[in-house]
C-alpha cells in the first residue's frame, strides 16, 4: 500500500478549513441522457460541487430507492455501461475528484473476459487489477460498492489500493462501534455515513438516528465523514449537534435532472449552506 | 459457520443488512440443535405438514423402463410442495428471535403460500413481495395468500419477476429488521441462508435414505431433482454427498431449448458473478447485467442458483443436466397417465431427465426422483401446450 495522502481526504479537509461542509452530488451515468451527461458534470463542478459521485447503472440495485433504480434501468436501456463511462472520462478532464459508485457485479465483470488465471480466485484478482488500471486511467479517485461490506472487501481493497484509489467504507445506524473500528483499519478517503435504516431516496428532515451514527463514527474514524441517503436540501443538516464534513445528495438531483432542469439550479440552495 | 462453499457463496449485501444476517447466524447456532426447537419443528412437520412423506414405487413406469423408479412424495405435503419444510423451520426460528413478522419473496407463489401458511399457524404477520408479472399469471396463488391473511405487494421494478421481488424484499428488510425476519425461499442468497435452507430441507434426503434402505436394503443408485434456486435438490442430495456410490443429478430448465433462448440454467449456460448477496453462477451480459430467465415452470425461473450447487458442479460431485420445456411437459403427462400422479412442472424436469437418459441407467438399479411439488397449479399452463 502506498503512503500517499488521499486526494479525497485532502479535498474535504480543505473545504472544512473554509468553514463549510463539502458538497458531493451523485449522478447516475448517462443521466439525463448520454450526451448532456458530460455537460452536467461540468455544470456541477462550476456550481459548487467539491467531489462528484458517478453511479454505474445495474439491473438489480438493491440499496436504491425508486428514483435511482428507475434512472438506472433507463440508463441501461440507453446503453450506458462502466466501459462507456470510463471511455468518456478518458477523453475529458474535470477539476473535481471523481468517485464511482457501483454494485459489485459490473465491477467484477469489467475485466473478467481478459483476466487470466487457473482458479476463480486468480481470475477474480486479475479482473479487479484490470478494473483498477482503467479506473486509474480515467482519473477515478474513489470507489463505493454498496453490496460489498467489510467481510468481502479484501480483494477489492487490494486491487484499488495498488492504484491509490480509495475504497469508501459505508456505515449506518446499526453499525456497532466495534464494527466501525474494524472498518477504520482499512478505510480511506472519506466515510460514507448512511443516515437512515433504509435505501436511497429523498426524505423530509433527518432521522434522529443519523446524529447518533455521526457521533459514533466521529469517535472512531479520523477520516472526514460524508452524510448521505435521504438528503435533498441543505436545511436538513443545518444546526445539527453532530455535523458531517460532507453531504451527499443523489435522488433529489437525479429526479431534478430527469425533469429536464439544470444542475446549476439544483446547486443554488447548497451554495449558501 | 462457513460463508463459502469452495469459491462460491459469501455475503454481498449492504452494510445495513450485515447485523440481521449475523443475528440469524447466531440464532441458528443457538436453536437449530436445541431439543425444544427440534421437537417443536418435528411435531409441526409430522402432525401439521404431513411428514414423513412416502417414497412411492412406480410399478408401471419401472416395468417399461427396466429399472426401479421411486418418487419422493414432497407433493403430498401441506400447501403442495417441499417449501413448507423451510418456512416452518424459519418461522419457529424467527419467533425465538423475537420477530413478529415474516417477509418473503415469491415467483410462482409456492414459497409465498408456504410462508403465509407458516405465519398463520405461528401467529405471525406476513408480507410477500411478488413481481407484477407473476401476480398476474399466478392469480390463484395470490388469492390463496390473501385468504391466509397475508399481504401480497406487487413489485413494479425491473423485469417484475422473482429476481425483482427478492430485491424488493431485501430493501424492505433493511428498514424492518427490528421486528421482521426475511424468510428466504431457496438455498441461495447471502450467508447464512444457503446453509439454513439446506439444513431445513435435508430432511428430504434423510427420509429417502431410510426408506430406500428399508425397502431395497441398499442406498439408491441415482437421486434426481430439479434445480431452480436449488432447495429441493440440495435437500435431497445433502445426506448422500459422502456416499460416493450414489449418483446425484440436478436438472436445470433449458427454456424452449432453441439456441440462445432465455433459459434458467446458470450452471450449464451461465458464468460466475454476484447477485442477491452471493457469488455463484449467473445468467448475465458481458457487462455484468443480469439477464431475464425463462422456463415453462415458474418455480425454476431464476437467473442464478444456490452457491453450494455451483460448488458441487465445480467439483463434479453432482452432475447437472438440462431439460427443455417440451420434454418437461411430456413427462408431466406421462406420470399423470402411467401412475396417477400429477407432478409440478418443476419436478417434471427431473422425471424428464430420467426418461431421456433411460439407456444410461442399468437394469434393476434403484432411481429416486424428488417429486418436489404437485402439479394442480400448472394445469392452465399445461393446457396451453398439451392436449388433454
Amino acid at each position: 500500500m502506498s503512503g500517499k495522502e488521499s486526494v479525497l481526504t485532502e479535498c474535504i479537509l480543505k473545504v472544512k478549513e473554509e468553514g463549510r461542509c463539502a458538497r458531493i452530488p451523485f449522478v447516475t451515468g448517462g443521466v439525463p441522457d448520454k450526451d448532456s451527461f458530460w455537460d452536467t458534470l461540468a455544470e456541477l463542478e462550476e456550481n459548487g460541487a467539491d467531489i462528484i459521485e458517478l453511479g454505474v447503472p445495474f439491473s438489480d440495485p438493491v440499496a436504491d430507492g425508486p428514483v435511482i433504480a428507475a434512472a438506472s434501468h433507463r440508463a441501461l436501456s440507453r446503453g450506458v455501461s462502466l466501459a462507456w463511462l470510463l471511455d468518456g472520462l478518458m477523453e475529458r478532464k474535470y477539476k473535481v475528484p471523481l468517485v464511482i459508485m457501483s454494485y459489485a457485479n459490473p465491477l467484477l465483470q469489467y475485466g473478467w473476459s481478459k483476466a487470466n488465471g487457473t482458479s476463480l480466485e486468480e481470475i477474480r484478482d486479475a479482473s479487479l487489477e484490470i478494473l483498477a488500471e482503467h479506473l486509474f486511467k480515467a482519473g477515478i479517485k474513489g470507489v463505493i460498492i454498496p453490496d460489498v461490506p467489510l467481510d468481502e472487501a479484501g480483494p477489492y481493497q487490494k486491487a484499488l489500493a495498488a492504484k491509490d484509489i480509495d475504497l469508501i467504507a459505508l456505515v449506518g445506524p446499526n453499525t456497532s462501534l466495534e464494527r466501525m473500528e474494524e472498518y477504520a483499519k482499512t478505510a480511506k478517503g472519506y466515510v460514507y455515513v448512511v443516515s437512515v435504516m433504509g435505501i436511497t431516496g429523498a426524505r423530509e428532515g433527518l432521522p434522529p438516528e443519523a446524529i447518533d451514527t455521526l457521533t459514533r463514527a466521529r469517535s472512531v474514524f479520523s477520516l472526514p465523514l460524508a452524510l448521505g441517503f435521504g438528503l435533498k436540501e441543505p436545511g436538513q443538516v443545518r444546526g445539527l449537534s453532530s455535523t458531517p464534513d460532507a453531504v451527499i445528495f443523489g435522488s433529489a438531483l437525479v429526479k431534478h435532472l430527469e425533469e429536464g432542469k439544470s444542475a446549476a439550479d439544483f446547486m443554488k440552495p447548497w451554495l449558501v449552506g | 459457520m462457513k460463508a463459502y462453499f469452495g469459491d462460491f457463496g459469501g455475503r454481498f449485501v449492504p452494510e445495513l443488512l450485515v447485523p440481521p444476517l449475523e443475528e440469524l447466524e447466531k440464532a441458528m447456532e443457538t436453536y437449530l440443535t436445541n431439543p425444544l426447537y427440534t421437537s417443536e419443528l418435528n411435531s409441526l412437520l409430522c402432525h401439521y405438514a404431513g411428514r414423513p412423506t412416502p417414497s412411492t414405487f412406480c410399478p408401471n413406469l419401472s416395468r417399461e423402463l427396466g429399472f426401479k423408479l421411486y418418487l419422493k412424495r414432497e407433493d403430498l405435503l401441506h400447501s403442495g410442495s417441499h417449501k413448507i419444510n423451510n418456512t416452518l423451520g424459519q418461522g419457529l426460528l424467527a419467533k425465538r428471535m423475537g420477530k413478529t413478522r415474516l417477509v418473503a419473496e415469491t415467483g410462482a407463489g409456492q414459497h409465498g403460500v408456504a410462508t403465509a401458511v407458516a405465519a398463520a399457524r405461528l401467529n405471525m404477520s406476513c408480507l410477500v413481495f411478488m413481481g407484477k408479472v407473476d401476480v398476474e399469471r399466478q392469480a390463484s396463488n395470490v388469492a390463496r395468500m390473501r385468504l391466509l391473511g397475508c399481504e401480497v405487494r406487487p413489485v413494479l421494478d425491473g423485469t417484475q419477476t422473482l429476481k425483482d421481488a427478492i430485491n424488493e424484499a431485501l430493501r424492505y428488510w433493511i428498514s424492518s429488521q427490528a421486528d421482521t425476519h426475511y424468510c428466504f425461499g431457496t438455498a441461495a442468497g447471502p450467508h447464512p441462508f444457503p446453509t439454513l435452507v439446506r439444513h431445513l430441507q435435508s430432511v428430504i434426503g434423510q427420509e429417502i435414505k431410510l426408506q430406500i434402505n428399508d425397502r431395497e436394503k441398499k442406498n439408491p443408485d441415482l437421486v434426481v431433482a430439479c434445480v431452480g434456486g436449488g432447495s429441493n435438490s440440495i435437500g435431497a442430495f445433502y445426506h448422500f454427498l459422502e456416499d460416493k456410490n450414489v449418483t446425484l443429478v440436478g436438472v436445470e430448465a433449458a427454456g424452449t431449448g432453441t439456441p440462445g433462448c432465455y433459459n434458467s440454467a446458470p450452471l450449464n449456460l451461465g458464468s460466475p458473478g454476484i447477485l442477491h448477496g452471493q457469488f455463484s453462477m449467473l445468467l448475465q451480459t458481458p457487462e455484468g447485467q443480469i439477464l431475464p430467465s425463462h422456463s415453462v415452470s415458474a418455480g425454476l425461473d431464476y437467473p442464478s442458483v444456490g452457491p453450494e450447487h455451483a460448488f458441487l458442479n465445480a467439483t463434479g460431485r453432482v452432475h447437472y443436466g438440462l431439460v427443455n420445456d417440451f420434454k418437461a411437459l411430456e413427462a408431466f403427462k406421462i406420470l399423470s397417465q402411467s401412475e396417477g400422479i400429477i407432478p409440478a412442472l418443476e419436478s417434471s424436469h427431473a422425471l424428464a431427465w430420467v426418461l431421456e437418459n433411460r439407456k444410461e441407467i442399468k437394469k434393476d438399479q434403484v432411481v429416486v426422483v424428488n417429486l418436489s411439488g404437485r402439479g394442480d397449479k400448472d394445469l392452465d399452463i399445461a393446457r396451453e401446450h398439451l392436449d388433454f
